[in-house]
């Protein structure tokens, strides 16, 4: 099946009207010898025969349909509203590009500007943009925003380095380490004390030379970060503070607004979007109404028509690449439009009340499964700190965290991530996430099987 | 379509309205959170029911053009049809409902999966190794530029300039610029192609790449191509290729043949995954033997029968996205690739070849066609000839609009003044390329009859042409909540 | 197209005007012309050193930015806060309300090197009558 509509005689007529001979006429500029000698694929299939080899693909895969899963590490499983799925799965929202001609994309520039207003309510951010990659990404960003916005001020090299603490997802950290690669900056970790940044160290290291603090709340070991102080100690030393948040748990939690972000980041997947993998994911990205000018991205803004009446337009649009190129605030040129509606979708649909109740049960469903789990002789807790919906804990008595996860994926769990890869001096340590997709029932069958261990 | 404008979907909130129940919800959760952690007021969300969230998202959605609805020939962007079939089996659970940090065991099928695209991007490309962990064409550009700056540094020779078309897209020089290196841009030759003494000229030792985009954004093959690469090679430079216009290669010719270093690939344009309004898409990079080692990590292995992460090289240049790229549409383009396979893949460049020279063979009497001569899959024309009736291409574009056609896209590229950049793709039939051409014809002569009607245009859609002056100077870009007053009161069409 | 006689002027489509010891830089009416609508002004910070030729603020229409280049070198003495805030004066007022910024000069012999209203009026003659921008 190639989806081509015009027959070969269709073809031909137009070759006709076009004035050439054949089709090989109008490859005329292709060099000979250049031309495609093999092209070693396998034959097109039917539509039934796709069907049939992909079972066969998907078919060793378990999903989180089989198997309950405990794994978290910056990708959550969620609700998703039916609703999300229905509306989403629309041709009108699939299949339009970047609203250029605003007239006749005024659904998908009202929706991005409701989707802006949201992630500003969510975040407590005054200014927020149509969306980025991913979080991963949204953050590198941020890193690049704070470097060209806090350029030679003060010392003689002007500020060009970044704190990033220890406690923010690695994948994040070396995204940001990719995308600065470039730059003629620094990038110093700052270190974790008791599964939160210390402060002691992020004091010492705030130099006249830093352009920001770029932190995580929660953190990558679910923790929760001292984050108004960490805001406090950036800008008393003239740098950005830039928080990367999991909308999810601002149900319940301070807001980056409410703690002095001047940036706030965050992986938006987790509002109606299925993990599929991993990717695609929904780069979230809002700032202070101050740097505004200096922000990456689309932005839709609402205007009046000629008539008056009230319509949706991209603008801002001097910082984006296909006007400044090479002066651009960033090369990003799209969105994850699909993934932003799907979070304009679910957060109407929950509502204040809703993300705050499903917020509320992934909380306290963490904490019960924590405070069960250390109960175990072999299980400690690692860090005595507050958290939402993730922990860390230690195995004892040898016991391996591969070996652990290998005997409760035999029982039907994901069990916590092994931490070992990222942070080998927690030694035996994995990080266990517990949302309002898990009951109690799944809770007391993964006891028992842990018991058994 | 709907024309009535949609309130906001704040504007029909209810204070105590509810659309989804959660199966055990609680309030106890709060007290687990310390005060100092604890959000004080809830975020003023919407409060609305079930019902007013589908109407409000289908109403909107009616008020947008889509490929599923209209004929889209924005130049560049390859706005083919976007089958159903991928969709479906994307949706599965076995590929939908993963998470990226299971076990390798439980993902085999996934990771046959990755490692297969990966291979059949190989053949179609000519390249000798991929990455799909960039999230867009622009992610892959950046992703090629660090490569690009890796290989020199690892010959301890860091060059610093990269050289750049002046009718490249302008992710070329941004992507540059945010990899850290100086643009300089080439002057476009007299056949709107890469002028071989330009490059000369400004080839240097400090040269780390040419970026350059084959077709280039007119449409043209730059025939110059293994010259070109042979020249570049010669200063000890790379040759990256902007993908983006694969559609009008396939089975064709090959990057890797030309003499390309690395390239991206645009999946959500030649591969059929769909636009989303803006993305997601996925950026592919592919390159040469020489330079896999600099890809970024992770990578799929394939060990005897299993597949697996390898997470460290030493020479890699890191990560570019979190886990491994955006995997959900990777599989919708793999789905595309099996099937069409081969021949059908061969079939969709000639289709597309076919229906721009068609399009372009009806319009270019009316609508002078720079450099003309056959095309690829896309043409620029130029609408300087309407300048005279006072009409620009920004007026033909809306008055399209009436016509039931998105617009090509319009001022770009910048060689060419007036652009109307068109490009019909492979799944549209003669019968819509008429009518978007008859369309076109007809402006041409109501811009020399009644120019106001494309001076004014367009009509027929829920507004008319908006005040971007306004959109800039008072930039309103959220909703403000009740007691704030509306500042643009709702206008209910008659 | 008014070009006042009493200022001097660049290639680049600034104007300036000697004050007391300073100099007021502001863009021309044809440059404002050609931009259309200005929507958007970035001013350099006060106290910063600028040099001749160097971009030292930013002028945007709703599709196009472009540097303002100091037309002298020296420093930025006093901007026009009235400007950012209300860019429309930049089209209604170029030489008037609609000024840029001051600067005390550096190298007061750049002046000498300046056009002239008559030069630049010549310019902007074979400007418009050429392919265009």
């Amino acid at each position: 099946m190639d989806y081509i509509p015009n027959t070969d005689e269709q073809f031909t007529a137009m070759l006709q009207t076009i004035g050439a001979g054949s089709f090989e006429d109008l490859l005329a500029d292709i060099p000979p010898e250049l031309r495609c000698r093999s092209f070693d694929l396998p034959a097109g299939l039917s539509e039934y025969e796709v069907l049939g080899l992909f079972e066969s693909l998907a078919g060793p895969n378990r999903s989180l349909r089989e198997v309950t899963s405990f794994l978290g590490f910056g990708a959550y499983q969620h609700l998703i509203p039916t609703v999300v799925d229905a509306l989403a799965s629309r041709g009108e929202w699939l299949t339009p590009y970047t609203p250029y001609q605003a007239e006749a994309s005024q659904g998908t520039l009202q929706m991005i500007y409701e989707f802006q207003t949201l992630i500003c309510e969510l975040m407590q951010m005054e200014v927020a943009n149509a969306s980025m990659y991913d979080g991963a990404s949204s953050f590198a960003e941020a890193a690049v925003l704070a470097l060209r916005t806090r350029p030679a001020t003060g010392g003689a090299g002007g500020r060009n380095r970044l704190l990033i603490s220890e406690a923010v997802h690695p994948h994040y950290r070396q995204a940001a380490s990719t995308y600065l690669s470039g730059f003629p900056c620094a990038i110093q970790q700052i270190p974790q004390t008791n599964g939160v940044t210390d402060l002691e160290a992020l004091a010492a290291a705030l130099k006249e030379d830093v352009a920001a603090v770029l932190m995580q709340q929660p953190n990558v070991f679910g923790c929760l970060e001292p984050m108004e102080q960490a805001g406090e100690l950036a800008h008393r030393a003239g740098a950005l503070f830039v928080a990367n948040a999991y909308p999810i748990s601002l149900g319940v939690l301070k807001p980056p607004g409410a703690y002095g972000a001047d940036v706030a980041v965050g992986e938006g997947r987790c509002l109606g979007s299925p993990l599929a993998y991993g990717g695609p994911g929904l780069g979230v990205f809002a700032a202070t109404q101050a740097l505004l000018r200096r922000m990456p991205g689309r932005l839709a803004g609402c205007t009046v028509d000629q008539a008056g009446r009230r319509g949706f337009t991209l603008t801002l649009q001097t910082r984006e690449q296909h006007i400044r190129r090479e002066k651009a605030t960033s090369n990003i040129c799209t969105n994850a439009g699909l993934l932003c509606l799907r979070a304009t979708l679910f957060l109407s649909l929950l509502g204040p009340q809703g993300l705050k109740e499903l917020a509320g049960m992934s909380l306290q469903n963490a904490h019960a499964l924590f405070e069960r789990l250390r109960q175990l002789p072999f299980v400690q807790p690692v860090f005595d700190q507050p958290f939402f919906n993730e922990f860390v804990v230690r195995y004892t008595d040898g016991r391996t965290a591969e070996a652990v996860n290998t005997r409760l994926l035999k029982a039907g769990f994901f069990g916590g991530l092994p931490l070992a890869p990222w942070y080998p001096e927690l030694g035996e340590a994995a990080l266990w996430c517990v949302t309002e997709t898990i009951g109690q029932e799944q809770m007391n069958r993964v006891m028992e099987t842990l018991e058994r261990v | 379509m709907a024309l009535k404008p949609e309130p906001l979907i704040f504007e029909r909130s209810v204070p105590g309205r509810r659309a989804y129940r959660l199966p055990a919800p609680t309030a106890a959760g709060e007290t687990l959170l310390p005060e100092e952690h604890r959000r004080q007021d809830a975020p003023p969300l919407p409060e609305v029911a079930e019902l007013d969230v589908v109407r409000h998202f289908t109403r909107l959605s009616q008020l947008n053009f889509s490929v599923d609805t209209q004929f889209y020939p924005l130049g560049s962007c390859t706005m083919k049809y976007n089958p159903k079939l991928n969709e479906r089996i994307a949706s599965w659970s076995r590929f939908a409902q993963m998470h990226p940090m299971q076990p390798a065991p439980t993902v085999q099928g996934f990771l046959r999966l990755l490692d297969e695209l990966e291979q059949a991007l190989c053949r179609i490309t000519g390249m000798a190794a991929f990455t799909l962990q960039p999230a867009a064409g622009a992610q892959g550009e950046l992703t090629g530029l660090k490569i690009i700056r890796a290989h020199h540094r690892l010959k301890r020779k860091p060059r610093s300039t990269i050289l750049i078309p002046d009718s490249a897209h302008g992710t070329n020089p941004a992507s540059a610029a945010l990899s850290g290196f100086r643009v300089v841009e080439l002057t476009s030759g007299a056949n709107g192609r890469l002028d071989l003494e330009e490059l000369r000229a400004k080839l240097s030792d400090d040269v780390a790449a040419v970026m350059l985009t084959n077709p280039n954004t007119l449409g043209l093959f730059e025939r110059d191509i293994a010259a070109i690469a042979q020249l570049v090679h010669s200063r000890g430079a790379l040759v990256y290729m902007d993908g983006a216009n694969m559609n009008a290669l396939l089975g064709i010719v090959r990057p890797g043949d030309m003499g390309v270093d690395l390239l991206q690939l645009n999946l959500h344009k030649t591969f059929s995954t769909p636009h989303g309004g803006g993305g997601p898409g996925a950026g592919p990079v592919g390159v040469t033997k020489a330079l896999e080692d600099f890809l970024p990590v992770p990578r799929v292995r394939k060990a005897g029968t299993r597949f697996r992460w390898e997470e460290r090289s030493t020479r890699s240049i890191g990560r570019v996205h979190g886990f491994y790229g955006n995997t959900g549409v990777l599989v919708r383009a793999y789905v595309y690739i099996r099937t069409l396979g081969r021949e059908g893949l061969q079939r969709v460049s000639r289709a597309a070849l076919i229906n721009a020279n068609y399009l372009k063979a009806r319009l270019s009497k009316t609508f002078p066609v720079p450099f003309d001569q056959h095309c690829l899959h896309e043409f620029v024309a130029s609408l300087k000839p309407l300048k005279a009736s006072g009409v620009t291409a920004w007026d033909v574009a809306k008055r399209l609009l009436d016509y039931g056609f998105y617009a090509p896209t319009v001022y770009f590229p910048l060689v060419v003044d007036e652009a109307f950049m068109i490009e019909p793709t492979e799944t549209e039939s003669k019968e819509t390329l008429d009518a978007f051409a008859d369309a076109l014809l007809r402006i041409a002569d109501e811009a020399r009859t009644r120019p106001e009607l494309v001076t004014h245009a367009p009509q027929q859609m829920p507004v008319a042409r908006l005040d971007e002056v306004k959109a800039a100077r008072e930039p309103d870009l959220r909703w403000t909540p009740a007691g704030a007053p509306d500042p643009h009161p709702l206008v209910t069409a008659p | 197209m008014e070009i006042p006689q009493a200022l001097r002027y660049t290639k680049s489509h600034e104007w300036a005007k000697q004050d007391g010891g300073e100099i007021v830089v502001g863009i021309t009416a044809h440059a404002q012309e050609e931009l259309r609508d200005v929507v958007y002004v970035e001013l350099p910070p006060v106290g910063k050193a600028v040099t001749q030729g160097e971009p030292a603020a930013v002028v945007e229409s709703v599709k196009a930015a472009f540097d303002i280049y100091a037309p002298v070198s020296g420093t930025v003495t006093k901007v026009n806060e009235a400007i950012p805030k209300s860019p429309q004066l930049v089209n209604q007022d170029c030489y008037g309300q609609g000024w840029f910024f001051v600067l005390k000069p550096g190298q007061p012999a750049e002046w000498n090197a300046l056009m002239t209203a008559d030069a630049y009026a010549t310019l902007i003659q074979t400007h418009s009558s050429g392919s265009g921008t």
